[in-house]
């Protein structure tokens, strides 16, 4: 009697134990990482959804929301000043990431020689990035001031006609991707000297016996080594690039427009003078959908690229 | 240990229970304070901290101005009031905006700019103000009425005091005029242009055959477009508020008058209010001889030409006299002081503090009894010696025939201005080029009407 007693609860208790182990095992890494997704599906999920839903409505600032449909996708297909927004976004784009990425390359690639204050040196890399786009952005708008900057003083030592470097075109533009360059050189190059430090030894060995110069070697072992992080660099900063927004705020004087013709107004400011400065909620959220398709397709595109490139260096 | 442990809950749940306690009746006695709207009478003992918020100049700071916050505190001893200003006036409206359609971030107190205030007008901001009519001892009749007629919504709510008004004159650097051989006597001066703003451009070329180098006769086209459409009874809405600065005869004199300035290369290509300040310091470098001044431009010609060039400059009166500017008071509901903020909103505006500010700093009264007060008819200015500023000012104050706002003029006023006119002066780009982009942004921000 008492054995059974003490038999069945024993049978009761490891049946409850297991049941709760084994809910355990099954639920807790859903447990900890809820966290996160509660979060992504708060301000991440639910702000994309209702912006796509914003972008189907005619919302202006403070008054409620009227159904349009696909009225402001129409409008935007003819708007001026949305492909100039386009059209900016990509030409910045690529005079910032472009040499952003091959700079952070070669620095890279001098940080992984053995120097002296190497550590000095990495941290002194990064620290742009620890800056504030805000603090960079007004910086720069100093230095480029067409008429007291001290670029076009330095400029005008050697001779050179002061440079608009807010009113003309190219000059805005390069001035701006400076900004972009400055900051983010650094945090790519240290992604990459990560990359670089993964890289066999064996490989140099190798090839210095064979008599490859330390150019040669950069390029036949490097590169093809660290495939895969430049892919990487690549996509993040066309992402980051797509998105631009503070620093030609901040470089057009805190103003939407980008410039007296819109120079330099990418679709993230002109997003933003939509939104904030004419009240447009709904069209301003129809800018927002097409950057993210336009993410989407680049993502996808590169995605192709890359599994093209795999399959051949597979064979 | 028991009963030691239970007397510290009891103590910690007596010390909770009173500080809720002390927090409801607190929240209780100034809850009933804010509801008897009577001037700022907080209980003495609570410190209060006011913010305004304003854009430009108003003349009430201590470093320039008439020391107005001081002179509040004084009166006030529990009332700080701390200004958050910004240069631009456009940028300062676009983030008010923000603020009230979302109830945060709002000062006590918001200054509304004329460009601006038939859109805060409008059912969804103006029910986000005060409305003075319900404030005791506000009376619409004291400021000048077409100034409190801006600023009443359709049905009659009023929702702002009226500060300044903007009566143009035209300043000038009488030590540029001479080494450019044109009159420097201040009537001379205004002889030069008297009844056609087309003079104006004529004196510019004057000018500029024996300017100094690196002196360009006016600062922007954009200060010149202002000073010419404000003198001009079409501007850019018609009496029913609808947008018609495309066929406004107004706008299209202002317009043909800047850009005329702009080929002939008579204005410096800077960009006003910039918020890189390229502008203020062009004041201090000499790089212009003319500014179009309404009243509250003459404290900025002041602040930023700085002590170096104190004398050197007059005001004439313009080709034609105009409006330019002028802002209002306004109190949001959803500030934690409603009734000290009103009650210092109209202590701003009464007569006797806005003669203050013009005789310290220039921005002309629109309070009628300070208007007709002597001490602003002979305000002289230290910076201008020997000016009579206060005549030259109200003799256009009293003449000012209003021309009819709607919601929409800031947005194209901002376009006209930094986008059209600028990418004219400093991109080259041909008038008609300019004013069809100019078109073509009204309709991305307005839409059609």
């Amino acid at each position: 009697m008492a054995t059974s007693v003490r038999a069945t609860s024993d049978g009761d208790s490891t049946g409850w134990r297991s049941k709760l182990y084994r809910l355990d095992t099954k639920a807790s890494p859903y447990a900890y990482i809820a966290p996160f997704f509660l979060c992504f599906a708060a301000f991440g999920l639910f702000p994309l959804i209702y912006t796509g839903w914003l972008s189907l409505n005619q919302v202006e600032l403070g008054t409620g929301a009227q159904w349009v449909g696909f009225h402001n996708y129409a409008e935007l297909w003819d708007n001026q000043f949305f492909w100039n927004a386009l059209r900016n976004t990509f030409t910045l784009g690529l005079i910032s990431t472009v040499p952003q990425l091959l700079m952070a390359l070669g620095l890279a690639h001098l940080l992984n020689y053995k120097l002296r204050a190497r550590g000095f040196f990495r941290v002194a890399v990064l620290a742009p990035y620890a800056t504030s786009i805000a603090a960079a952005s007004l910086v720069f708008v100093q230095l480029f001031n067409p008429d007291y900057g001290m670029i076009n003083q330095l400029l005008g030592h050697l001779g050179v006609d002061p440079v608009q470097w807010s009113s003309s075109k190219w000059p805005a533009q390069i001035a701006i991707s400076s900004i972009v360059t400055w900051r983010w050189t650094g945090y790519n190059a240290l992604i990459y000297l990560a990359a670089m430090q993964a890289v066999s030894g064996d490989l140099y060995e190798a090839a210095a016996l064979d008599g490859a110069s330390r150019w040669r070697q950069f390029v036949s072992v490097t590169i093809p080594s660290i495939r895969p992080t430049i892919f990487f660099t690549i996509i993040v900063s066309t992402i980051g690039a797509t998105q631009l927004f503070g620093e030609p705020l901040i470089y057009g004087g805190n103003s939407g427009s980008g410039g007296s013709a819109h120079q330099y107004q990418t679709l993230s400011l002109y997003m933003y003078d939509k939104g904030w400065q004419v009240g447009e909620l709904g069209q301003a959220s129809a800018v927002a959908w097409v950057m993210l398709l336009i993410l989407l397709l680049i993502g996808a595109v590169q995605l192709f690229v890359l599994r093209n490139n795999r399959r051949k260096l597979g064979g | 240990m028991r009963t030691s442990g239970r007397t510290r809950k009891t103590a910690v749940i007596a010390v909770a229970g009173l500080a809720a306690c002390a927090t409801l009746i607190t929240g209780c006695s100034s809850d009933s304070k804010d509801s008897g709207s009577g001037g700022g009478k907080a209980a003495a003992n609570e410190k209060i901290t006011l913010h305004i918020g304003d854009f430009g100049s108003f003349g009430y700071d201590d470093k320039t101005g008439a020391k107005l916050f001081s002179e509040y505190h004084a009166l006030h001893p529990n009332i700080t009031v701390i200004e958050d200003n910004v240069s631009d006036s456009g940028a300062y409206w676009n983030s008010l905006k923000l603020h009230l359609t979302q109830n945060s971030g709002l000062d006590d107190i918001q200054a509304l700019e004329i460009g601006f205030i038939a859109n805060a007008t409008q059912p969804q901001y103006a029910s986000k103000f005060v409305d003075f009519n319900t404030v005791k001892g506000f009376d619409a009749g004291a400021w000048l009425d077409y100034k409190e007629k801006e600023a009443t919504t359709s049905d009659g709510k009023v929702i702002g005091v009226g500060t300044d008004v903007g009566p143009t004159a035209i300043c000038y650097r009488k030590d540029l005029f001479q080494q450019a051989g044109l009159p420097t006597d201040r009537d001379a001066v205004a002889a030069l242009w008297a009844g056609d703003w087309g003079k104006f451009v004529t004196a510019g070329k004057q000018f500029k055959a024996h300017a100094p180098a690196g002196v360009a006769f006016t600062d922007s086209a954009s200060g010149l477009f202002n000073a010419v459409l404000s003198s001009q009874p079409d501007q850019y809405s018609d009496g029913s508020g609808n947008l018609v600065y495309d066929t406004s005869p107004g706008v299209k004199t202002a317009w043909d008058i800047a850009s005329t300035a702009v080929q002939d290369g008579l204005t410096a290509k800077l960009q006003q209010f910039d918020a890189n300040n390229t502008w203020t310091a062009a004041f201090k470098t000499n790089k212009f001889a003319t500014v179009a001044c309404p009243s509250w431009m003459i404290g900025l010609v002041a602040t930023n030409s700085g002590p170096a060039n104190q004398g050197k400059w007059d005001i004439a009166q313009p080709p034609q006299a105009g409006n330019w500017g002028g802002s209002f008071l306004a109190v949001p509901k959803s500030g934690k002081h409603v009734a000290e903020a009103t009650a210092l909103a109209q202590w701003l505006t009464a007569a006797a503090q806005e003669v203050k500010v013009f005789q310290k700093f220039g921005n002309i009264p629109s309070n009628k009894a300070a208007l007709s007060d002597p001490a602003v008819l002979n305000t002289t200015n230290a910076y201008f010696p020997g000016t009579p500023v206060g005549k030259i000012f109200t003799a256009t104050a009293n003449d000012i025939k209003p021309a009819p706002i709607g919601p929409n003029d800031g947005v194209v006023k901002d376009t006209i201005t930094q986008n059209g006119l600028l990418d004219m002066e400093q991109r080259g780009t041909s008038k008609d080029k300019a004013w069809s982009n100019v078109q073509a942004q009204v309709k991305d921000k307005v839409g059609d009407q």
